[in-house]
């Protein structure tokens, strides 16, 4: 009677006969990330970073003599800089702040509630929750892209005059346009943290305690960059996940440049391989005893 | 009943080690099914590391499992879903309602259709009598609402076998009865129970088999009343002649019991034996019998026999 067949069928027959794709898992995994305030904090915090810019920028109303961070001193001729000095300001330490905390959370959260081991059995299998975090910590990475372009975007709009941008190449381009090579940019910056999201994720799978992995995931994006500031080391530069953060000039050229794009998404599928690879090799042999 | 057919759940030299300690040695666990098997130990004597491997959540060092008539760990995917469990307390977002934390439960099933899974968290929440607080965030949960919630989550399928890890833990009086009951009735729709408990009341009460662990190893199981050792008693004998007491004992082919005071005596009767033709022998020996009483064993008698006295941290 307490057995099941070779097709998982039990005593009352057709229920379980076909399992669904799973994608009820992916959404649940969003709705458990988006209904948390600390996610909504995090995306409050990144879209304050462009305000804080373009309000100082506004109030003080005088040139910064070409102090600050790139395109600073355009922002007071086209508020559409405000959005792109933003992400500027972001990528070294607010980005990998932010990731690191969803990437670091994503196994070790789970472990540290006691959830982990009620999903294992549900079945949510192994390798298939691994997937579902991490495309949790990869809409993360999108969503706070998403934040400080369009807050930026917005508070440019507001506080400054909008008009045709001049590119690197010396073309001009309309609003329209630009705001298409802004969301472009952004693309670019979300590809560049989907490697550190793979890393956050393993680094997940090695312990019971979120903050280690939310710390270790950080400072190992602080050292990438530090890394790549040392001249000496410059055989190793191209291999760092953070070598491309701020290569996104190619793409405010008349026409777009892509090859920076390509190398760095191909390096950041790299990372996301690699980390993969580990992460699923220590997870699915790990006793989960939390 | 025929042998491996009628198991719920089978482990044969079931091994777990942690370093160099076995914190479960080589257990071989029958579990009928059909039936609500007791799993009782002191803390700290492996039932939940046990637990723990039946439900693949950690790897065996050695030994073979069998639940529900597939092999674990290989079709470990195939039989979880027909498992409820709670294991080593309820676990739960706080910061999502009690309805959320179910329906978040059940999306990771593969198996449970998304078409009724609000109608079958609506059912679950019912059952454990939490349809008030479905709304409630968890961290406003209370210790015995957040054990009816992990048993909700037990049952939001319909599932052949149920593991419950100390179930009762931090419920009331009341909360413990409607364990009890629910429990019954689990098992009257024909779904196997495995509780684990180290409380001998709660067993006693709720199941029809029992197995007892002891620092890692199995070393009691069966039905209740095969636990007990059926007819079998224990007589206590006081007299102030207890060593020619002894000898007549002896003679008769009794088995004696350590002497807890020099005036008395404690032996055990087989079933079958009158006591009043012990009494009469003693009397014609020149015993001079002050009080003989009988006791029958109780599971308590023969669970302190097998794990020793008190609850202590097993070594």
């Amino acid at each position: 009677m307490s057995r099941i067949d070779a097709d998982g069928q039990n005593r009352t027959g057709a229920r379980r006969s076909r399992p669904s794709a799973g994608f009820a898992l992916v959404a649940s995994e969003l709705s458990v990330l988006y209904r948390r305030r600390r996610t909504w904090a995090m995306l409050a915090a990144l879209a304050a970073v462009p305000i804080l810019i373009a309000v100082a920028v506004r109030v003080t109303a005088r040139s910064s003599g070409g102090r600050g961070p790139a395109f600073l001193d355009q922002i007071t001729h086209n508020g559409l800089f405000v959005g792109l000095t933003a992400l500027i300001v972001a990528i070294p330490l607010f980005f990998p702040l932010t990731i690191g905390v969803v990437a670091g959370d994503t196994i070790a959260g789970e472990a540290s509630h006691g959830t982990l081991r009620y999903l294992l059995i549900a079945p949510a299998g192994r390798i298939r929750l691994l997937a579902v975090k991490y495309v949790g910590a990869a809409v993360f990475s999108i969503s706070a892209t998403l934040a400080v372009v369009s807050s930026g975007t917005m508070i440019g709009i507001a506080l400054f005059p909008v008009g045709p941008v001049t590119l690197l190449s010396g073309d001009t381009i309309d609003i329209g346009q630009s705001i298409v090579r802004l969301a472009v940019i952004g693309a670019f910056v979300t590809v560049s943290l989907l490697g550190l999201c793979a890393i956050g994720l393993f680094i997940s799978t090695l312990t019971d305690v979120p903050v280690g992995a939310m710390a270790a995931t950080i400072v190992l994006a602080v050292a990438s960059q530090v890394l790549d500031q040392i001249p000496q080391l410059d055989w190793l530069h191209p291999w760092l996940f953070s070598h491309y953060w701020l290569d996104f000039g190619d793409l405010l050229r008349q026409p777009i440049e892509w090859t920076s794009f390509g190398e760095n998404a191909l390096l950041q599928f790299g990372y996301f391989a690699v980390f993969g690879a580990l992460a699923y090799g220590r997870f699915v042999t790990k006793d989960v005893l939390s | 009943m025929t042998a491996d057919a009628a198991l719920a759940i089978e482990t044969r030299g079931l091994t777990k080690r942690f370093g160099a300690r076995p914190a479960v040695d080589s257990i071989n666990l029958l579990v009928p099914a059909g039936s609500v098997f007791g799993f009782l130990g002191p803390n700290g004597s492996g039932k939940t590391t046990t637990i723990r491997m039946l439900l693949g959540l950690a790897s065996a060092t050695s030994g073979n499992m069998r639940v529900l008539g597939m092999d674990l760990p290989g079709q470990l995917s195939t039989v979880l879903p027909h498992i409820g469990a709670l294991v080593e307390g309820p676990a739960f977002y706080p910061f999502l309602s009690g309805e959320a934390n179910l329906r978040r439960l059940d999306s990771a099933d593969r198996y449970a259709p998304g078409s009724t899974r609000a109608w079958r968290v609506e059912r679950a929440l019912e059952r454990v009598g939490l349809t008030h607080a479905a709304g409630k965030k968890v961290h406003a949960y209370s210790l015995g609402m957040k054990q009816r919630l992990g048993i909700a989550g037990a049952l939001l399928s319909q599932r052949e076998l149920l593991v419950l890890d100390e179930p009762t833990n931090g419920l009331d009086p009341q909360g413990t009865r409607e364990v009890r009951n629910l429990v019954a009735s689990f098992a009257d729709e024909g779904t196997t129970v495995f509780v684990s408990s180290h409380l001998l009341s709660e067993i006693e009460q709720m199941c029809t088999h029992a197995a007892v662990m002891r620092a890692g190893k199995l070393v009691a199981q069966g039905t209740l009343d095969e636990l007990r050792g059926v007819g079998a008693a224990v007589a206590r004998l006081h007299t102030p002649d207890a060593t020619r007491a002894r000898e007549i004992l002896v003679a008769r082919g009794l088995a004696l019991k350590q002497a807890t005071t020099p005036d008395a005596v404690t032996l055990t009767l087989p079933a079958g034996t009158a006591p009043e033709d012990i009494v009469a022998s003693l009397v014609r020996g020149g015993v001079r019998v002050r009080e003989f009483t009988m006791h029958t064993a109780t599971l308590e008698d023969r669970f302190v026999e097998l794990t020793g006295e008190g609850f202590d941290v097993a070594d």
